[in-house]
């Protein structure tokens, strides 16, 4: 259980995938304009990559690792990764619609989003079983949606401020995504972690 | 003459990093020092060069509904060679940039000039297409390399430049250094330069189906 806790507070805080490993800036920095975009792909960001960390480091284990081929596994794991997301999206579509209106759209840039492919690879780096694979997929996704709204909020009070014109959008965005990243830098040594 | 426009397109005009936007998780992760950002850059360079020469020789076979997935499974099959080859020749390399390299395959970069240079042009172009973008890449990712190797630890390419000048800020070559430096390049690109970088052009260059940030607007290529 202890494990457990720290595992979510590395992934969570103190490793967090956007702020201090760089794995999803293109979502990061695209869809965090308004907090209920962002909340929605969070949502879609923590569903997939749960159950993609968990396919992922299982068949890793029953087939790529024991038959010595763990030198596809860059191709395997985007392929399956592809192929859940339509799968996740087709599922939606038909039994929870309403799930699917709030998270269809985001769905689709999944696939490219680096912190998916990210976390299946880092779970092989880690040795993480299936179980604890499949959680640190779940806490690196919340520790995701934690990045993308919170900076979502900081960005909310961009629009209203007066900023010079050479660093008007993307530009302010990166250094206002400088400071929250500091602010989480605090987090570091937290627990011995 | 369109061999040689196509060439520099990629370096300056359209730099992928600094004014496509594209690529942003490895400018930011790799580049604590030059060299890795070197590193990283060239990797990047010669999977688009192949991916980029194998999708234009295909381009006339791959039926178009399935062409993203054929692409991915292309580009990853340049990344394993070149992952393998890394860590056979340059472990050291290899060990530094981490899972940043078996990434590529993700990076929007590669995925992009398939979609928007290499399914319309001869291999010929396209592979001078990719080695301008890998180019440009490179490039940028050796100027944020040096900014955050030089203010961060005082060395540039490993050799101490600033003695006596002042201490190193150690925050440079951690995360919030990344952001910070390259929102500031950008700034000062922006603020230099007469082609202004459209607001918000991030995602927008990006050819996925992507329907949170409205409609992509298309480069012209």
């Amino acid at each position: 259980m202890n494990n457990v806790i720290l595992l979510a507070i590395s992934a969570i805080l103190v490793n967090n995938f956007v702020l201090s490993q760089f794995l999803g800036i293109c979502p990061f920095l695209g869809v965090s304009k308004k907090i209920e975009t962002a909340l929605g792909m969070g949502g879609a960001v923590i569903f997939v990559m749960t159950i993609s960390s968990c396919i992922t480091r299982a068949i890793y284990d029953l087939f790529l690792y024991p038959y010595g081929l763990d030198y596809l596994n860059t191709i395997v794991f985007i392929l399956i990764i592809a192929s859940l997301v339509q799968f996740v999206e087709t599922v939606l579509k038909k039994f929870i619609p309403s799930l699917y209106r709030s998270l269809g759209i985001y769905l689709p840039l999944i696939t490219t989003n680096c912190a998916v492919l990210g976390a299946a690879l880092l779970n092989i780096d880690k040795n993480y079983n299936v179980l604890y694979s499949t959680l640190y997929g779940l806490f690196s996704g919340v520790g995701f949606t934690l990045a993308l709204v919170l900076f979502a909020g900081v960005r909310e009070k961009l629009e209203y401020s007066d900023i010079p014109e050479s660093l008007k959008g993307l530009p302010i965005s990166l250094i206002a995504a400088s400071l929250v990243s500091m602010a989480f830098l605090g987090f570091k040594g937290l627990f011995g972690i | 003459m369109k061999a040689i426009e196509t060439l520099k397109n990629g370096i300056i005009k359209e730099n992928p990093v600094f004014r496509l936007v594209l690529g942003t998780c490895p400018t930011l992760a790799v580049t604590t020092s030059a060299r890795n950002g070197i590193g990283m850059g060239l990797a990047a360079t010669a999977v688009l060069v192949g991916s980029n020469l194998v999708i234009s020789l295909l381009r006339k076979i791959i039926p178009d509904k399935v062409r993203i997935p054929a692409y991915i499974t292309i580009i990853s099959g340049f990344v394993t060679i070149i992952q393998m080859l890394l860590k056979a020749y340059l472990p050291e390399l290899d060990k530094e940039l981490g899972i940043y390299i078996p990434l590529i395959v993700v990076n929007c970069i590669i995925l992009a000039r398939a979609e928007m240079f290499a399914n319309k042009n001869n291999a010929f172009l396209s592979i001078l297409d990719g080695i301008g973008m890998g180019i440009g890449f490179t490039f940028a990712l050796l100027i944020m390399g040096s900014v955050r190797e030089l203010l961060g630890a005082g060395t540039w390419f490993g050799i101490t430049v600033t003695k006596n000048l002042f201490d190193p800020a150690l925050i440079m070559i951690l995360p919030p250094g990344g952001f910070l430096v390259f929102g500031i390049i950008m700034g000062l690109i922006n603020k230099f330069s007469s082609m202004k970088l459209s607001k918000e052009k991030n995602c927008a260059s990006c050819p996925l189906p992507c329907g949170a940030v409205g409609e992509a607007k298309g480069d012209e290529v």
